[in-house]
């Protein structure tokens, strides 16, 4: 099938093209969540630029994406801060602190939970337990790297290193 | 007194043991080497049926057994590992996808040979980004040395593997929500029967095993089903990894033989309850009932844990110290299951949100005694009466805490107690799942 890609941009389709060999899916429509975490990755969220390209590169509807998409929560709906600080306070969590440690987030960064600070660099939502229930409190930059045994000190260094 | 008894986490801790060549020289894939060599794929399924290996995943159904409910007749068949691992309080698949991936891979590729898996795929939590990082490597490490692909090893064997993210949803780990997840669908539950090993993924069977019982099913065909029955008790044989957290002096992943005393667990392999007297437990898992200390002397296996009121389940152990708010514990509980309701079903989507709602208004003092009645007739109704076990397991949470800790309940009705909440948590960008209290 002689596709082209208009609403993909090309370095994004090298990455879908290469989702694709890797994942020797038996059905497309399989790599429906991979595809998203990697537009996610590319426009910062789920943006409609990101839904467009994954729904065209799978031949899907939109708002199927979108759907499909907002089942998750690890796929940003809205744009989000630069960083955004996920703080796990779930039972094993929040026997070691982990409310504490959002309260003192909202304080210092001036924003409520599920919000991002003026500058746009610092987003801060609660998720669920991550797995890691002995080490907490945990949190988790960007859906990526767990920070664990966090304390108010710890949060406060984590976010200088944070450009 | 109780001991470790390593077997999945055997050289767990060996420098560079999730790369190929240290994980074969600590006697990596000669399990796959035997069975590849000397057994047919129904002596593999017979071998671990007569091991009694049960799931390690939730529900404890014996691996074997479900092996020989695929049917025998060609064509495309699949594995699905279930890594979603997000069962509150469990963090042993995690110790496993990070320091031990080949053996689960290496379990993975017998299981696939017993049933005649023509393609694997290893399902990982989307959070733990890591994981599938170290998976994927470990995955093309394998293809290359010839133990997935055409042909494994010289035999007639071939098989194909990909690792496959979540992002962020509970119900994944659910089994058929796993598999529309993957076929790229909103993952909600689907209607059993069909059982998925006779029309699983894309309608094709299909086994879903959890990452702990593949990964202990090397050990099975080494060292033999008779050794397997030897440890653990008669209707629990063997080991399994307890995810240990809460309040206790030494909180960490421990294997130990199904059986071993909880006291005695808590004691001498957890260092102890740590700032105060034990209170509670809760040993397998979110979604398993409460504990009180009282009960808690008993055999941490199947059975022993059903007997005394409660669920091995994940085996995810947390502890709770005489100081804790259990009233608290269980908002934070039934906040969980109502955030990951899929909402399918009005009982489940519904109950887990009012529950919540109600537990939130007596937290800050504006409950009544009817209050009570109205949560235990709302858990009572998800009960047994959902669409899928996640109803079940948000309900019976509820019941246990309101049937053993109901005095700490009342202490917030009568006023002697307030809980202002610290912030209104929301718990993903742009999606408006906010759980709010609503009066
Ligand atoms: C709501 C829900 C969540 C579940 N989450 C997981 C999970 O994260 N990991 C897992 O292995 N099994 C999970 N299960 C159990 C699976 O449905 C299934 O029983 C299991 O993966 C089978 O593997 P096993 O027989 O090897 O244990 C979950 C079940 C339910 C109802
Ligand atoms: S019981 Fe809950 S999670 Fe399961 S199908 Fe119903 S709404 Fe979805
Ligand atoms: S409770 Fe926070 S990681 Fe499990």
């Amino acid at each position: 099938m002689a596709l082209t890609f208009s609403k993909i941009p090309g370095e994004l389709l090298e990455k879908f093209n290469a989702l694709e060999e890797k994942g020797k899916y038996p059905k497309r429509k399989s790599m429906l969540v991979p595809a998203l975490h990697i537009a996610q990755e590319h426009f910062g969220w789920i943006s409609d630029e990101a839904v467009a390209a994954v729904a065209e590169f799978l031949e899907l509807s939109p708002n199927y994406v979108k759907g499909d998409a907002s089942f998750y929560t690890m796929f940003f709906m809205d744009k989000p801060g630069k960083h955004v600080i996920q703080v796990c306070h779930n039972v094993s969590c929040y026997l070691e602190g982990a409310e504490d440690i959002v309260a003192h987030l909202e304080r210092k960064l001036g924003i409520k939970c599920g919000g991002t600070t003026p500058d746009g660099k610092f987003s801060l939502v609660t998720v669920e337990c991550l797995g890691a229930c002995g080490r907490g409190p945990v949190v988790q930059i960007n859906n990526r790297e767990y920070h664990e045994y966090m304390t108010i000190e710890k949060i406060d260094s984590l976010l200088e290193s944070l450009e | 007194m109780a001991e470790e008894t390593k077997i999945v986490m055997l050289d767990m801790d060996v420098e560079g043991i999730s790369s190929l060549s240290v994980y074969e020289k600590h006697g990596g894939y000669a399990a796959l080497k035997k069975v590849l060599g000397e057994m047919t794929p129904d002596e593999v399924t017979a071998e671990v049926k007569k091991s009694g290996l049960r799931g390690k995943g939730g529900a404890g159904f014996p691996a074997g057994v479900k092996w020989g409910f695929i049917p025998k007749d060609k064509g495309e068949k699949y594995l699905c590992v279930n890594a979603d691992e997000s069962e509150p309080g469990t963090f042993k698949d995690q110790a496993i996808l990070e320091k031990m991936p080949h053996r689960m891979l290496e379990g993975a590729i017998i299981a696939g040979y017993a049933f005649g898996a023509t393609h694997i795929f290893i399902y990982i939590r989307g959070e733990f980004w890591k994981e599938i990082n170290i998976v994927q490597r470990v995955v093309d490490e394998a293809y290359e040395a010839g133990y997935l692909g055409k042909g494994i090893l010289g035999s007639d064997y071939s098989v194909e593997c990909t690792v496959h993210p979540g992002a962020g949803a509970y119900i994944c780990g659910e089994e058929t929500s796993l598999l529309e997840s993957l076929e790229g669908r909103r993952a909600e539950p689907k209607m059993k029967p069909p059982f998925p090993a006779i029309e699983g993924l894309y309608d094709k069977p299909t086994i879903i095993n959890n990452v702990e019982t593949l990964a202990t099913v090397p050990a099975i065909i080494e060292r033999g089903a008779d050794w397997h029955l030897s440890l653990g008790t008669e209707k629990s044989p063997g080991i399994k990894m307890f995810s240990v957290s809460g309040h206790v002096n030494k909180p960490g992943v421990y294997e130990i033989e199904l059986g071993v005393n909880q006291l005695d667990f808590i004691e001498t392999i957890c260092g102890g309850v740590k700032g105060g007297r034990l209170k509670a437990t809760i040993p397998g898992g979110s979604s398993v009932p409460v504990m009180p200390a009282a009960n808690c002397d008993c055999p941490l296996s199947f059975e022993g844990l059903q007997d005394a009121g409660s669920m091995l389940g994940s085996a995810g152990f947390m502890v709770f110290n005489e100081h804790t708010d259990m009233v608290k514990v269980i908002e934070v509980i039934s906040r969980f299951y109502a955030h990951e309701s899929c909402g399918k079903c009005t009982v489940c989507r519904e109950g887990t949100h009012w529950i919540n709602m109600i537990i939130n208004r007596i937290l800050r003092g504006e409950g009544a005694m009817d209050d009570l009645v109205t949560l235990q007739d709302a858990a009572d109704g998800m009960e047994m009466k959902s669409f899928c076990p996640l109803g079940d397991a948000a309900a019976w949470p509820v019941q246990s805490f309101l049937k053993h800790f109901r005095h700490e309940f009342i202490d917030y009705i009568e006023g002697r107690k307030k809980l202002v909440p610290k912030y209104e948590p929301v718990g993903a960008i742009g999606h408006h799942k906010l759980v709010k209290p609503a009066y």
